[in-house]
């Protein structure tokens, strides 16, 4: 293709002229860990053209039985220069795809399978944008092992100007913007050194991508004003934990496709199918959204964290909310899934919200009612009455819904599938066989 | 490229648009008055008159700009063929001409040559916009001297959006020439590559690329003037 090869031309002739001397290929494991094989400009044409090989039995989720060779291209079209390290060590980074020899595409790669779910989309004539909001805690020195000292205890929209964490915070957007990820929002959370920054929204295989170099990079520029940052969804307990709400719309074109100006909610009958699909499906979704032992202990209840299968307009303890959108800003129309944390695989969770949300349109599910802003004071059989259901309590919990889910199955593939359940019993296993203080503080003198 | 300096404002709209997509930044005149006010910081880069609306106008506009010390050229005329006679004697006030209706291929063939005779203006691997340098042939980009670090797909854009300044694009239009495949964002990539390329440009020249509402998005100063 010609395209592909003026873009290849591009990235050689730039690490050419700008001197790049390490040009880093990116790829994601099935756990959502960015990974990284570093080459020489030397290597570039050939990694364009064949792939490089590595050992992928190494990587979560690449292993298998019969070989573990597989081959990483990277995708042109991703190339950034990174903006650290900066004079005598300019490297740059590319997005790989991962294949099989035979150059088909690789069963354990989450890029790809969010690719194929996006197609599927597309092939319906929708394009599918995601903006995400993430939150993320500070906390002061190198090592994760020590007690947890936040940086501030600044709460919502503080201003704390003479913290580091607004220092960092700002040094952080500015290197974010100039790797093309712009940020809509950027504000301190509830919680002490919590931090919130909100992209703007693009399609979600660019947005799956600026969400892990978004991770690095937060974690990078922290390192280097020696703190150190997390995405843990739940790093302290009373307080508010870690979310990714996750701003979703599909396009027809030019034409946001869930806009319709005579509906009550302003949402048309795709948007509306595409949010019952999602509730319908969300205890299948969770376990992929929220896929740490630790993501169960931010969906509880009194921290604006979703528990319930619930949609409202303004009502932030439910599980699907429609924003408000601003008159003459038609294109903004959205819903906002509140229940995934920033810990999880961006590219698998995209593709289960999208799949989810794709199976209500064309199967044409009804969208239940509007949930009161009561859910939590109601008692459980009347939450029955009215159809409520719970999302999973726990990742044990979320992995038993997913493993019945044909959706799931579907969307992620059935080598992901079944690695993935695999992996996360096993974690569930090893913190099952745990004795914590909690146990200790309340059993042991008691009983 | 300073921009090139047009008889009659406005200009007719087949001139603009020839010179627009040859990459030609340009100001119209209505008449001498006009030329040191709208004159560029560091001049016009040429001149393209076209006589078959107001001839008397056109020539007083020739005459004002090669009477100053250092005469303005390149000067391309534009005649029809009535005026023809009316170059006779003249030959000072022109480099060349170009007959009226005229080709667009001829006109960009014409103006080539002169900035290649001149040795001024234009270098065919370079875009220059104001402080905005693009090389064609490097692929690299610059504002004020400071490469800027783009993704294949924002160099692109801003290639095609800075080869037509004062043009306006819609999102398809900027969709089907930039991108020309089938890409996960529709229409609305456009935007999103419009304000990263914003934010790359820096706060001092973000407003290269302007959105025109309800339309798209144009590179540079409006054609018209507005």
């Amino acid at each position: 293709m010609a395209g592909m090869e003026r873009q290849q031309d591009y990235v050689l002739r730039t690490v050419e002229e700008r001197g790049v001397r390490l040009i880093r290929l990116w790829f994601t494991d099935v756990l959502g860990q960015l990974k990284s094989v570093a080459i020489s400009p030397a290597e570039l044409e050939n990694a364009f053209e064949e792939g490089m090989h590595f050992d992928g039995s190494a990587i979560d989720g690449f292993s298998r039985v019969q070989e573990s060779d597989v081959l990483a291209r990277p995708e042109a079209n991703t190339f950034e220069l990174l903006p650290w390290g900066r004079g005598e060590d300019v490297s740059a980074r590319m997005f790989c795809d991962i294949l099989n020899h035979d150059g088909s595409p690789f069963e354990g790669d989450p890029r790809q399978v969010l690719k194929r779910n996006l197609d599927r989309a597309h092939d319906r004539g929708f394009s599918f944008m995601v903006a995400p909001e993430m939150e993320f805690f500070y906390f002061a020195g190198g090592d994760p092992k020590q007690p947890l000292v936040p940086l501030d205890t600044g709460s919502y929209f503080d201003l704390t100007t003479a913290d580091v964490a607004s220092n960092l915070r700002k040094r952080t957007l500015q290197v974010l913007e100039a790797m093309g990820i712009p940020v809509e929002y950027s504000f301190h959370e509830d919680a002490p050194s919590q931090h919130e920054i909100d992209l703007r929204y693009t399609d979600a295989l660019s947005m799956a991508d600026n969400v892990m170099t978004f991770r690095l990079v937060v974690r990078e520029i922290a390192a280097e004003h020696g703190a150190y940052a997390t995405f843990m969804p739940k790093p302290l307990g009373g307080v508010q934990g870690s979310g990714m709400h996750t701003h979703v719309s599909l396009f027809e074109g030019d034409t946001n496709a869930f806009h319709a100006p005579d509906d009550e909610y302003g949402m048309s009958k795709v948007g509306r199918g595409f949010i019952a699909g999602v509730l319908r499906h969300a205890p299948e979704l969770t376990a992929i959204t929220n896929q740490l032992v630790n993501s169960y202990k931010r969906l509880i209840a009194g921290y604006e964290a979703p528990t319930f299968v619930t949609w409202a307009r303004n009502n932030r303890s439910a599980l699907v909310r429609i924003p408000v959108t601003k008159a003459g800003k038609q294109s903004s129309t959205r819903i906002e899934y509140r229940s995934p944390d920033p810990a999880c695989n961006p590219y698998l969770a995209y593709s289960v919200i999208l799949a989810a949300g794709l199976r209500g349109i064309e199967e044409g599910y009804e969208l239940p009612p509007e949930a009161s802003a009561n859910v939590f004071e109601m008692t459980p059989e009347e939450r029955a009455a009215e159809g409520i259901t719970s999302l999973p309590q726990s990742l044990s919990e979320a992995l038993d819904v997913m493993e019945s889910s044909e959706l799931v199955a579907e969307a992620l593939g059935e080598h992901i599938f079944e690695w993935f359940l695999r992996n996360k019993r096993a974690e569930w296993f090893d913190y099952k066989s745990q004795v914590t203080q909690f146990e200790l503080d309340r059993y042991l003198p008691n009983i | 490229m300073e921009p090139l300096l047009l008889y009659p404002d406005p200009p007719p709209p087949e001139l603009a648009q020839a010179l627009d997509l040859g990459g030609y930044p340009w100001k119209a005149v209505a008449g001498e008055s006009d030329i040191e006010r709208l004159e560029p910081e560091d001049g016009w880069a040429g001149a393209v008159i076209c006589a078959d609306s107001n001839p008397e106008g056109a020539f007083a506009v020739c005459r004002a700009v090669r009477k100053r010390d250092i005469p303005l050229e390149p000067l391309l005329m534009l005649v029809s063929g009535a005026q023809l006679g009316d170059l006779e004697l003249r030959d000072d006030l022109f480099d060349d001409f170009c007959l009226s209706p005229f080709h667009p291929r001829e006109l960009e063939a014409r103006l080539k040559h002169l900035f290649w005779r001149t040795g001024t203006g234009t270098r065919p691997e370079l875009i220059e916009y104001g402080d905005l340098i693009l090389n064609l042939e490097t692929y690299q980009a610059a504002v004020g001297g400071t490469p800027l670090d783009l993704t294949y797909m924002e160099y692109e854009l801003l290639k095609f959006l800075a080869s037509h300044p004062g043009k306006v694009f819609t999102r398809e239009t900027l969709l089907s020439r930039v991108w020309g495949y089938e890409y996960y964002g529709g229409a609305r990539t456009v935007d999103v590559h419009v304000r990263r390329l914003r934010a790359k440009l820096g706060e001092e020249h973000a407003n290269l690329i302007q959105t025109v509402r309800s339309v798209g998005y144009r590179f540079g100063q409006s054609r018209w003037g507005l």
